[in-house]
């Protein structure tokens, strides 16, 4: 934008200025988190952006070698904890892999309904924030109202708001309550694509928000496949792009859904993706919940799955496994693999080799937002200091997950 | 993809790379090449140029660290083609003391990655223009992902009130970091054979094997302080 004119400015030798310094978090509102991201300023203009991380960082990868398999799932829903069943799942499917299990049906279609229930409030934070970030107030206010309406389904199904513990290797911990799946696919069909919709009229052709958006922080289709970006960040970039589609997981390749793409690879095209990914999100939810039938959810093996409480209540074996489990946890197959889920940021893997022990010997998380920040620097360069907060605001960044 | 092409895909590299594949491993429907350390830079160029393999995207990077053998680490390469839906792992095995050649020049994303494996393994590449640590606070000594480095760390902080700023000191726990195996003593007789037992397969892993390594592994790390 003004970099030519800042170019155009002559300097003679004594005007020879060093590039300004700036420390920009790690107490920032726009930050985002913990991000402490060090500028060199040619005036209103970025120069090189160096991102300072981990100051979140709590070894999780350490801790979860010390762990059994089912005490690792927790740390998963602290790792990126605005869709935290996404990254449960992608530590399921790898275990369950190294396992050589499959889940029962409507196991994974409760996986499946509850990763797109995540999506949803993913984005919805994600585009409220960033909206404000760029200066408007109102969504942000519309949307945490429907969020929260969203996290009660995470309440009723598992107990808790947030930290879910809820998707586990060989299927999922608790069936859904009764009500629930009426309540879920009357929020789909209706009261959160009205939202949506509100939020769709506040921004997409605010004049303001295309000013601050359009053309800021620009990502060619090269560049986002050299710097390993995923998810939204990736098909903003006119790249086609999808592990639902391109490695289905569960049920994805038998449900009915689009794949949005932008083509500029700018903020907005990525604001407009994770808009009509919302949409698709309910319309996946809704199509789950039609599949829903009776069944298991978790696998019929006592070796992985715990007993029921009243089967504990008279059956000694039923006591011997829960307390086998509990304790010393079921011994994965020595060899390694790598699962990788589409979360709601990108791509989720985990990389896990085990030893044939009760504990992963090696669990690698590989994180969207850790890629995806370490582009800020060539993103940002030459664009002015409002656009840095712009850029962090559509990268979708959590440190959670990027500090691990 | 099913096996069979994967299969051929291993070959087709292993052909045109002139030795820089060791071999080759199809597991559970994922590909692993084995690499010589010294031409990863030229193999990973040609995956990411050659129009079967297309692997423009490295997807991770990441440090194992295996005390037992002879080159204790290993590094492993992540790579997806967005283009023909295909993934692939490469792995090479190194040293604390050899430097792995740095791959940011192929790929632009290598370079947090490899300063996240300095950081954690202090695993070193040759060639990175930025190895600063990364996860770790500034000043961290010790590379903590190491299984010889204790989950406890070495030290701790606190603010201090008279100092008035953050200081560090030896970790001191109320109560040691206990740490439990769980195999109960009858898992652990796998050493020997009942009479009438014979048909019975032996776990690979008994309690002795395990306790033995317990106490090497205390050994170890009681050294290193």
């Amino acid at each position: 934008m003004s970099s030519q004119a800042a170019e155009n400015v002559v300097l003679s030798e004594e005007t020879q200025i060093r590039p300004f310094t700036m420390n920009f978090g790690p107490q920032h509102p726009a930050a985002h988190g913990v991000l402490r991201l060090v500028l060199e300023m040619d005036g209103e203009v970025v120069e090189r952006a160096d991102p300072h991380i981990g100051l979140l960082h709590r070894g999780t990868e350490k801790l979860i070698e010390y762990k059994t398999y089912t005490q690792a799932v927790p740390y998963f829903d602290r790792l990126d904890y605005v869709s935290p069943m996404n990254q449960e799942h992608a530590f399921a499917l790898a275990t369950e892999k190294l396992l050589g299990i499959t889940v029962p049906e409507r196991a994974q279609v409760i996986r499946v309904l509850f990763s797109e229930l995540t999506r949803i409030l993913n984005h919805m934070l994600n585009i409220t924030t960033f909206a404000l970030d760029v200066g408007a107030i109102t969504p942000a206010l519309w949307g945490f109202e429907e969020r929260e309406k969203g996290m009660e389904f995470y309440d009723r199904v598992c107990g808790a708001r947030i930290h879910s513990n809820y998707i586990r290797p060989g299927g999922v911990r608790y069936d859904m309550p009764a009500g629930l799946a009426v309540d879920m696919y009357e929020w789909a069909d209706n009261t959160v694509l009205k939202v949506v919709d509100d939020l769709d009229t506040l921004l997409t052709n605010n004049r303001i928000f295309k000013q601050r958006t359009v053309d800021v922080g620009t990502v060619t289709k090269s560049q986002a496949l050299d710097w390993g970006f995923t998810g939204v960040m990736l098909r903003g970039s006119d790249v086609a792009w999808d592990i639902r589609k391109a490695e289905p997981y569960e049920i994805y390749d038998e449900l009915d859904f689009d794949v949005p793409i932008g083509k500029t690879g700018d903020c907005y095209a990525r604001y407009l993706l994770r808009m009509e990914e919302m949409r698709q999100s309910a319309s996946i939810m809704k199509q789950c919940l039609e599949r829903l039938r009776e069944g298991p959810v978790m696998v019929d093996d006592h070796k992985i799955a715990p007993p029921s409480r009243a089967e504990m209540k008279h059956s000694m074996e039923a006591l011997i496994h829960h307390f086998k489990l509990y304790t010393e946890g079921y011994h994965v197959p020595a060899g390694e693999t790598y699962a990788a889920v589409e979360a709601p940021k990108g791509e989720f893997g985990v990389y896990l080799v085990s030893d044939g022990s009760n504990k992963p010997y090696r669990c690698r998380i590989r994180a969207p937002g850790f890629a995806h920040l370490q582009g800020m620097d060539f993103m940002s360069k030459g664009q002015m200091l409002a656009d840095t907060v712009t850029i962090i605001g559509s990268m979708d960044i959590v440190f959670g997950e990027i500090d691990r | 993809m099913s096996e069979e092409s994967l299969s051929d895909l291993a070959e087709h590299v292993q052909e045109n790379t002139g030795g820089a594949v060791i071999s080759y491993e199809l597991d559970k429907g994922e590909l692993v090449l084995n690499a010589k350390r010294e031409s990863i830079e030229p193999l990973l160029q040609y995956l990411r140029d050659d129009r079967e393999c297309y692997f423009k995207t490295l997807i991770d990077l990441c440090g194992v660290d295996f005390p037992d053998r002879e080159e204790r680490f290993e590094v492993v390469y992540l790579l997806l083609s967005v283009s023909l839906n295909q993934r692939i792992r490469v792995k090479v095995s190194t040293t604390e003391d050899i430097a792995v050649p740095s791959v940011t020049d192929v790929y632009s994303a290598a370079g947090w990655y490899e300063r996240e494996a300095w950081d954690l393994y202090g695993i070193m590449f040759d060639g990175n223009p930025d190895l600063r640590r990364i996860l770790t606070d500034y000043g961290f000594e010790g590379h903590p992902l190491r299984k010889d480095f204790p989950l406890t760390g070495y030290v701790e902080l606190r603010y201090d009130n008279e100092l008035k700023r953050v200081v560090y000191e030896p970790v001191k726990l109320t109560q040691d970091f206990r740490r439990f195996d769980f195999l109960s003593p009858w898992e652990g007789l796998t050493d020997m054979q009942l009479p009438g037992d014979e048909k019975v397969v032996k776990p690979a892993y008994g309690y002795r094997d395990v306790h033995k390594e317990v106490l090497a592994s205390e050994k170890k790390a009681g050294g290193a302080k």
